[in-house]
């Protein structure tokens, strides 16, 4: 069972999202997305200054054995990026919700955050997704 | 249906996460498959190879059988005790599998190969073998634990019986001792030093148990991948298959040409390979950049060659993407670029292994 901390909203492609005092979105993957793609090697993020649309791709993580896309939660413009990532992609491993957030994003209206999963929902997404 | 071998329950109650492989339900990794694999390099590490396919082959004229057999010739090994790497070819040089083939006596081998390819070759060597009278027992009784790493040795050796002990204890690469239905044999898969144990199923256990009382850590099949490619050794159905001879996938040193007379299956074949000019080589490549390789991915040589990746991956020693990949057979090239995505990036053409001894070691390609 991987953890789903109930302050954060969700993405059903497995994307974290919380929200800032200040307005800004930070953003992840969560742990049940990290356990699937197994020790990460290399994070793709991109660049401070990119819109994107919610459903677009952002970002690329790489395990060993496999690539997988993380999506943007919603649309919005990146306002900051983990730069640590870069040296030290097992962050998302070891802490996914912490240390290993991946991109702060300046979303374009409140509406979208208030419509991803909620933890309850995305509990019941992951669970019926495991073996 | 999927087959578990008899460490199946020691696996889960360890905390392994299982994955279907050939069949087979097997340990992908038992939390980290990047610790796990230096682990092997740096100390021992223990991998459940019990999906794997043994037989033994007896008869009077089995040595005259494996010599038809195998591109490699069984004339080499010494004696009993000795072990052999070998392609076995069909009729038009493709490869039907890789192996080990160890001696236990003048009427006596001991084949192991795939876990993919199990139905395939024992169907191939039961039609093979019949005009030689030969016959084959699939040992779905034995158990198969690989410990490798540089601390193997000594931790085997500690787990043994007295008896395998005193044998084992002089065993050199590519040698096997056994007593009763125990077999040890000094070979391994991830390029470091170690054992491989053929032993009955109902005492795999306590065999894996005294291991880890030794400090050997279990290993499951991802550092197992990881390991290999490292150590440059092709893995069968990725890096070759049905279509490419030896020649053409690294292994021409396996082709047992000498003496002229004898005839194997696929060697007429190979012969007018050799004459006309392979198609392609086997080079291993380093990627220049951040990223990683993977199978499938497209890759150009400075000189136009082409190419596909093979096998890719993450080295967790040289902690940069490495690959093993066919390119055209004429290429002299060190450099070039693979496709990843939609980009081309610099990769770097080197002759493999690219680790030896947990250590970088790169030459040129070929």
């Amino acid at each position: 069972m991987s953890n789903v901390p109930e302050e954060l909203r969700y993405a059903k492609t497995h994307e974290w999202v919380r929200q800032e005092d200040d307005g800004t979105l930070v953003m992840g993957i969560t742990d049940h997305a990290q356990e699937l793609l197994g020790d990460l090697v290399y994070v793709e993020l991109p660049e401070v200054g990119r819109t994107v649309q919610a459903r677009e791709e952002l970002a690329v993580v790489e395990s060993v054995k496999a690539a997988a896309d993380v999506y943007g939660p919603v649309t919005g413009e990146v306002v900051g990026i983990n730069e640590s990532l870069v040296e030290s992609p097992e962050l998302i491993n070891r802490d996914p919700y912490g240390e290993g957030w991946m991109v702060r994003l300046k979303p374009e209206s409140a509406e979208e955050f208030a419509n991803l999963l909620d933890a309850a929902a995305y509990s019941a997404l992951a669970e019926s997704e495991e073996d | 249906m999927s087959q578990r071998t008899a460490l199946y329950p020691w696996h889960v109650s360890i905390g392994a996460k299982m994955v279907d492989f050939a069949g087979w339900e097997m340990p992908l990794h038992y939390g980290s498959q990047l610790d796990e694999h230096h682990c092997v390099r740096r100390a021992a590490g223990m991998f459940d190879v019990s999906h794997m396919t043994v037989l033994d082959l007896s008869g009077a004229r089995v040595h005259a059988f494996l010599r038809y057999l195998l591109a490699n010739d069984v004339a080499l090994l010494e004696g009993p005790g000795r072990a052999l790497y070998s392609c076995m070819l069909n009729e038009a040089g493709g490869i039907l599998d890789d192996l080990i083939i160890y001696s236990l006596s003048e009427s006596k081998y001991r084949l192991v190969s795939n876990a993919a390819t199990r139905s395939k070759v024992v169907a191939w060597i039961a039609r093979q073998g019949e005009p030689f009278a030969v016959e084959v027992a699939e040992r779905t009784d034995v158990a198969l634990v690989a410990v490798q790493g540089p601390l193997a040795r000594q931790a085997v050796l500690r787990v043994l019986d007295r008896d395998l002990q005193v044998l084992t204890s002089s065993l050199a690469s590519f040698q096997a001792a056994w007593k009763r239905e125990t077999l040890v044999a000094r070979t391994g898969y991830t390029g470091e030093d170690g054992f491989e144990i053929m032993i009955p199923r109902e005492r795999a256990l306590d065999l894996v148990q005294a291991l880890r009382a030794q400090d050997v850590t279990p290993a499951g099949l991802a550092a197992r991948d990881t390991l290999r490619l490292e150590a440059g050794l092709n893995l069968y159905g990725a890096d070759m298959d049905e279509s490419v001879t030896p020649l053409e996938s690294g292994l021409g040193w396996t082709v047992g040409w000498q003496p002229e007379n004898r005839d194997f299956i696929g060697r007429k074949a190979l012969k007018a390979q050799r004459v006309k000019g392979e198609r392609w080589k086997r080079v291993g490549l380093l990627l220049q950049e951040a990223g990683v390789m993977r199978a499938h991915q497209r890759v150009l040589t400075a000189d136009g060659g082409e190419g596909v990746v093979t096998s890719g991956g993450f080295s967790p020693t040289l902690k940069r993407s490495i690959a093993l990949a066919r390119v055209s057979a004429n290429t002299s090239q060190q450099s070039g670029t693979v496709q990843i995505r939609q980009r081309l990036h610099p990769v770097r053409l080197i002759k493999p292994p690219f680790v030896r001894h947990g250590q970088p070691c790169f030459g040129a390609a070929a």
